[in-house]
């Protein structure tokens, strides 16, 4: 069936900003699709509120709304665009739901716009709890054994039924949110009462507990003909009961015979067929791991993260053909555009094993519990191609950015066998290296899979990789280890370590021997026909086939890797942009990433695309065989920026800023020296080694003082100390781990935080625009809300900054990107940070000034100079409106996290807020960010002394919005001096009802809780704020944003409509 | 131990050996099916021939009997990336090392299958040579290995009397030109009692014995070998009995009415083919193993219609004979090992044969 005619406007709904269950996946599946409908000539109308996309560009789409994803905003796009049709099932659950909500009003009807794709039955059928399971029961399917219920008495009376442990899964939320494993009644009614409140429609299903159960999923494509494939099939190492996104998963499935994988097959394209989907479908399975006996665990019916790895893992691009399939055509109609010369219907066929692994923020989230379940968790993942799956894990590991190489990287020999054992059976993120020391131990598999639950044929491998390090241990090194070990994928510097040797004398040896990686296709069909895209892998012990090219200058596009806080999708706009600019600059492209979820690891961005962790040896393969002529690092983030030196030592020019100015900003001492010479302060500081002199420094420069390790990103281990007992305490923190360099106590100056990205081809610069933090210095600059342009700037300052970033640019010899940080504080300019790199912001100033700053600086970088870019250098003329960038966070998925805001990095994404109203632009950055209010016109006032004052202005303010406000006993006392009718409520522990009362009775809107500076010795807040967040209740911990919200507030309180702005015309 | 693997153009691959360590020559295939290497190697088709998997994890669930697809393996030799050394499912009986030494299966394992797989891509598949012995002078073994024809195969492999598996509903005459089980399973299954004949029994017999239906099966080798067994099917054409026939059967039944095959350049083996049903426009996802296919261009369409195509290559995926309940298909829908989308030509069948009461 071609085309059908009718379509000819298609509205794209995004995912909106990054959370966790919902990340870059969205990204590329959506610009995948939208690139896949202009190439039919739609006229492609998308709305997302996430500015760091790709999908926004204007490139990419023909009118694009960073507008906040809600039913309002998405109304008055569809009365300006008048899109004929709408396609819900590419912005992950967030993106379907809102189409779901907009249809269930008859706005979609009564504007005659269809959902094309996927139709509201279809989605209902796919997931409504009991819609599906009746579905599935027409067609003999089965589930595990469950029910839909709307209270907690309905879940206890049945799950006395069926027997603990009992699964929950709320309907309609993204990533489980709100689910998880309940043993007993007191658990049930904890993670029920929380689940029932996260649905979207009150509902959870309680089901049969299948964990243990092998781990299957189908990715399925159907078109409108009824033509059925199934692009890939997936097993998780980990059985039911982790998220598959917190799981380790191997594509195509291992342990399944053909009578297995075709009988879960047939039940995919069932299934996919009863529900009538047009498009991508992922189903997942539990295998009994004993029988034949199977249970439907969930469709999406939708592009999914599964679906993301599956084109990655195969190379069939599953959104591209989705979306084609959505305009009417069959899947024989679409060419397969790997092979150029067969078709969308066939189903790929792979030569090799690829291996997902999760990225978690344990390392962020240091009180959180590590412990996996059906909630996921993961931030982002990491995907490797081998010939072998132990190759495959080795890989996967050292592309997690978390300073591992090997299954010997965390360190478990202090545990006893008992400890060990029960270690075993708790599935966290650090489970296979506690499998290898079992292995290490000579506990039997068998007994670590009774532990587990976890596939001998897996564990075998791991103790394959085991037996690979006694081996080496034991030595001798021959050629025939050396190869081995090679072929399962052993970097050199563990070998050298194993064997005694250095990393460099490894690579020598293998040189010797002739032991080289080499490259290897993925091609949809396992050879069987030519493939004509360049995508390529890495194996040892085999042929060549990558092929060489000479023709065109190439460059190297270091990728960011996984997607994780403090490094997000953001380096993925850069890098591909960058890609893309020299692409039209005549350059061959070369880009090597990891991550099977981003724009950048898709099949048609670069030239070449090499599926490789960013570690030196393996990106030193690379660069033997294509020998590069330069390599970009600045706009991979700090994953490339940390190749910078390898790359050097392999003789690879570094295009753009030199490796020694990205050092000199990052070294303390040249660091000052510059500054010095640019005349430009910064806030007084000390370095110091002891705590005797970090409390003297402190004393000196006055409380309070920040402290911090230096050489260190992202304000890792950053803290502000208001007190000796704080510094006492910090340093003792720091010094746990041994320092090679000095511990930095600066001065603390609470003023305005200013940010700049600048372009400078080495004399001039290029300013789009100047942000202004509504947060005061002090919060990560991730996690404040950003302000374009800047709002409270005195021409003398604005002077100020921009003669301060062109002196640094230029002693720093920039060419191409710097991010710098400033803090602006009684009238002087204070320099934090300089990063001559592509930064966080670079996407969202782009966008909202719509001067693409990347592409600009890859063609400084390549020799052009501003002044012949069409640009007059210095700082560009601001906006005539306001756009307002809101860091959003996934708290509620991560148990344990203190949400408290700090120097450390905690949000996952951020969205805007667009409007020539600065409220308004506030508003819908908080709409964005997913806090609308009012709900119940109730909020919570727990204020630290220090802010009392400025708190009552805000508390008046809600209250003439009609607000009524609990506030702990101090902050009350305060407000009711101040005519504020406050309700006292007891603190935590004190006669009930407290404030813990209030949240967990679901009533409140809003907790404006500010911790007191410093560690926070009673742990009141912090169970105040976890309650909060787990209960799905917003919780502020910022004076400063709660004045920005109330302003909102109030505009929309006066305002029914919103405005909206297409940024594709700006 | 250390095993070649020498093409007849010359190249040589180094591996280990696996199974038996004779030294065997045969045509080297291609197989893509990421699973059912137990269903491939016990598939009669494969007589003749030594068969590459392309996937590279062999073994990894073991093996177990009852999915064997004949009584025995059939290759000539086996030729894998990797044999996993732990087989790992709730049904494995044994090992697929074993399996293959059972089985007196010559094998060579470790070498570079994708790259074995673009040369037979590129250049066609092409007879090779398995052997241990390191020794090997090129010139003298490359005549040899050019030499080797696929010959008498369907002899070798089709039952040697007739076996019946009872059954209520319809009676089918299966000839066996080295079917694989499941065709007479899938038929069995659907009530039928199920005649298994040999492949070169009279159609006289086949008829004496009143059939409702005529299942004509797969099997290896070129089908222009096999010109006793066109002449019956002739004979059968000529009876009004309805005949559904699979892969080399297909190619059989298509040489007796008067067109023409030919040997393709790799062929289609594997369990990801897409077929296009031309009367619905549906696509299926299909099993298939051949290396000849029936010419399109040589039907003459007074006799038969294209009913099936590939949606790759558009090469011929079955034949609807017209005035006549005969329908064949190039794959195969009995699938072990690939996808079952298909099966539901046996129930078509079926109903062919209900009808005729």
């Amino acid at each position: 069936m071609p085309k059908n005619p009718d379509i000819k406007k298609v509205l794209v709904i995004g995912s909106g900003p990054i959370v966790i269950g919902q990340a870059a996946e969205f990204d590329y599946a959506g610009t995948q699709a939208c690139r896949s409908l202009k190439e039919e000539g739609i006229e492609v109308v998308l709305v997302n509120s996430n500015p760091a996309t790709i999908m926004t560009d204007k490139d990419i789409a023909d009118e694009v709304y960073i507008e906040p994803l809600t039913v309002k905003a998405l109304e008055q796009i569809i009365i300006k665009e008048k899109p004929d049709s709408i396609l819900p099932t590419l912005g992950g659950q967030a993106g379907l739901n809102l189409a779901m909500e907009i249809e269930e009003t008859g706005f979609l009807k009564e504007h005659h716009v269809k959902l094309i794709g996927t139709t509201a039955l279809t989605i209902k059928k796919a997931e409504d709890r009991l819609m599906f399971k009746e579905t599935m029961e027409k067609i003999k399917e089965p589930c595990a054994a469950s029910l839909v219920v709307n209270n907690v008495e309905d879940g206890e009376v049945f799950a006395n039924k069926i027997g603990y442990p009992v699964v929950l899964r709320p309907a309609y939320t993204l990533g489980g949110s709100g689910g998880g494993i309940a043993h007993n009644p007191v658990e049930l009614r904890e993670i029920l009462e929380n689940g029932l409140r996260l649905s979207r429609v009150g509902e959870v299903l309680v089901e049969r507990c299948i964990a243990g159960w092998k781990e299957i999923e189908y990715e399925v494509m159907r078109d409108s003909k009824g033509n059925c494939i199934t692009v890939c099939n997936m097993e998780n190492i980990d059985p039911v009961g982790v998220h598959t996104g917190d799981s380790i998963v191997v594509a195509p499935s291992q342990t399944l015979s053909d009578k297995e994988y075709q009988m879960l097959r047939t039940s995919a394209l069932n299934i996919i067929d009863e529900l009538g989907i047009t498009g991508g479908c992922n189903v997942q399975y539990a295998l009994h791991p004993d029988s034949f006996e199977y249970c439907v665990i969930e469709v999406n019916p939708r592009v999914s993260r599964s679906s993301a790895l599956a084109s990655k893992a195969t190379g069939y691009p599953i959104a591209k053909v989705a979306a084609k399939i959505a305009l009417g055509y069959t899947l024989d109609e679409i060419k397969n555009a790997i092979t150029g010369k067969t078709y969308a219907s066939f189903e790929p066929t792979l030569d090799y094993c690829v291996v997902k692994m999760p990225r978690l923020p344990f390392d962020k989230f240091i009180s959180a519990k590590r412990t996996l379940t059906t909630q996921m968790k993961a931030t982002g993942e990491v995907m490797s191609i081998a010939n072998n799956f132990e190759g495959g894990i080795m890989k996967a590991i050292r592309s997690l950015e978390q300073h591992v190489d090997s299954l010997m990287s965390y360190d478990f020999t202090a545990l006893t066998d008992e400890e060990l054992l029960e270690e075993l059976a708790i599935v966290d993120d650090r489970r296979i290296w506690k499998i290898a020391e079992g292995l290490r131990r000579h506990m039997s598999p068998v007994k670590i899979h009774d532990m587990t639950m976890i596939d001998l044929w897996f564990i075998d491998k791991l103790q394959i990789i085991v037996d690979m390090e006694n081996a080496l241990k034991r030595g001798p090194l021959t050629k025939e280890l050396l190869a081995e070990a090679k072929r399962i994928e052993f970097p050199d510097n563990v070998i050298g370590a194993l064997t005694g040797h250095t990393e460099k004398e490894i690579k020598q040896m293998r040189d010797k021997y002739d032991i080289h990686a080499v490259f290897k296709m993925v091609d949809t069909c396992a050879a069987e026909f030519e493939a004509t895209t360049p995508y390529y892998y890495s194996v040892y012990g085999s042929e060549n086939e990558a092929i060489e090219t000479k023709d065109r200058k190439k460059v190297l596009v270091l990728g960011s890797g996984p997607i994780r806080i403090g490094q997000g999708i953001e380096f993925d706009f850069c890098s591909v942009h960058c890609t893309w600019s020299f692409e039209q600059q005549g350059y061959e492209t070369i880009i090597i990433n990891n991550n099977p979820e981003t724009v950048s690891t898709d099949f048609d961005i670069a030239d070449k695309l090499y599926f490789e962790p960013l570690t030196p040896e393996d990106v030193e393969s690379i660069v033997d065989f294509e020998k590069p002529d330069g390599a970009v690092v600045q706009f991979g983030g700090q994953t490339a920026i940390k190749l910078t030196e390898a790359l050097m030592k392999m003789g690879v020019p570094i295009l753009g800023t030199s490796a020694e100015d990205v050092d000199a900003a990052e070294d303390r001492e040249l660091f000052d020296k510059i500054l010095e010479q640019c005349g430009i302060p910064r806030a007084k500081g000390h370095t110091v080694f002891t705590v005797d002199e970090a409390l003297e420094a402190a004393n000196k420069l006055g409380y309070p003082v920040l402290v911090r390790p230096s050489y260190v990103l992202g304000g890792q281990g950053m803290q502000i100390a208001v007190s000796d007992e704080d510094v006492v305490e910090f340093m003792n923190i720091i010094n746990r781990i041994k320092q090679d360099h000095p511990i930095l106590v600066d001065k603390y100056l609470m003023g305005k935080e200013i940010e700049v990205d600048a372009v400078c081809d080495g004399e001039d610069i290029l300013i789009p625009g100047i942000m202004e933090h509504i947060e005061r210095a002090g919060i990560h600059s991730g996690d404040s809300i950003s302000v374009y342009p800047a709002k409270s700037l005195t021409p003398e300052i604005t002077d100020m900054i921009v003669d301060y970033t062109a002196k640094l640019a230029r002693s720093l010899h920039v060419k191409g990107l710097i991010n710098i940080q400033f803090i602006v504080y009684q009238n002087q300019v204070y320099v934090i940070e300089v990063n001559p790199r592509s930064s966080r912001t670079v996407p969202y100033i782009s966008k909202v000034t719509g001067i693409p700053i990347v592409k600009l600086a890859t063609k400084v970088i390549t020799g052009s100079k501003i002044k012949d870019l069409g640009y007059t250098p210095g700082l560009q003329k601001n906006a005539d409106y306001y756009a307002i960038k809101m860091p959003v966070f996934s708290f509620e998925k991560i148990r344990g996290a203190d949400i408290t805001m700090g120097p450390e990095m905690k949000s996952t994404g951020e969205c805007l807020g667009i409007s020539k109203d600065f409220d308004e632009a506030l508003f819908k950055a908080f709409q964005g960010a997913g806090i609308c209010l009012p709900k119940h016109k109730q909020i919570i006032m727990t204020l630290a002394d220090a802010d009392k004052e400025d708190g009552i202005d805000i508390a008046q303010r809600f209250e003439k919005l009609g607000y009524k406000i609990y506030a702990s006993r101090g902050t009350a006392k305060v407000l009711k001096e101040h005519g504020v009718h406050a309700i006292k409520v007891n603190k935590i522990g004190q006669e009930a009802p407290t404030l813990l009362d209030l949240i967990l009775e679901h009533k409140i809107d809003l907790i404006i809780d500010t911790p007191e500076n410093g560690i926070e010795r009673a742990g009141d807040g912090f169970l105040i704020r976890r309650y909060a967040i787990e209960t799905g209740v917003h919780c502020l911990t910022s004076l400063d944003t709660a004045h920005a919200l109330i302003s909102s507030l109030e505009h929309a309180f006066n305002n029914e409509d919103l405005t909206i702005i297409d940024i594709a015309k700006i | 131990m250390e095993a070649f693997l020498i093409l007849e153009d010359g190249t040589v691959f180094v591996g280990t050996s696996i199974g038996s360590s004779r030294e065997v020559i045969s045509e080297i295939v291609f197989n893509t099916s990421m699973t059912g290497y137990l269903e491939v190697l016990t598939d009669p088709s494969y007589a003749g021939q030594a068969v590459t998997m392309t996937y590279p994890l062999i073994g990894n669930y073991g093996v177990c009997y009852k999915d064997m697809e004949s009584l025995k393996a059939w290759p000539d030799g086996y030729i894998v990336r990797e044999l996993s050394r732990m087989a790992s499912n709730f049904r494995c009986e044994d090992s697929i090392q074993k399996f293959l030494c059972d089985n007196d299966i010559p094998g060579i394992a470790g070498i570079d299958t994708r790259a074995l797989t673009k040369i037979l891509r590129q250049k066609g598949t092409m007879n090779g040579m398995i052997t241990t012995n390191k020794d090997f002078n090129l010139d003298e073994i490359l005549p040899k290995i050019k030499a080797y024809k696929v010959l008498d195969v369907v002899k070798k492999v089709t039952c040697k009397e007739k076996t019946v598996l009872p059954g209520k509903g319809a009676k089918v005459a299966l000839l066996d030109f080295g079917a694989k089980q499941n065709i007479a399973h899938s038929l069995h299954a659907r009530g039928c009692e199920v005649t298994i004949y040999p492949a070169f029994t009279k159609a006289e017999e086949i008829l004496a014995d009143n059939p409702d239906g005529i299942m004509l099966s797969n099997g290896p080798g070129d089908p222009k070998d096999c010109g006793a067994i066109i002449e019956e099917l002739r004979k059968l054409y000529q009876s009004d009995i309805p005949i559904f026939a699979i892969c080399l059967g297909h190619q059989l039944m298509a040489l007796a009415m008067g067109a023409d095959t030919h040997k393709m350049k790799y062929g289609h083996r594997g369990a990801n083919h897409p077929v296009k049903d031309l009367e619905t426009g549906r696509v299926y996802i299909s099993s298939q193993n051949h290396g000849y296919v029936v010419d399109e261009h040589t039907i003459d369409p007074s006799v038969a219609k294209v009913a099936f195509e590939n949606v790759n290559d558009k090469t011929n995926e079955g034949l609807s004979y017209i005035g006549k309940k005969i329908f064949t298909v190039q794959f195969h829908p009995e699938a072990c090992a690939g996808p079952t989308d298909t099966a539901y030509l046996f129930d078509r069948f079926i109903d062919m044969m209900k009808k005729e009461d």
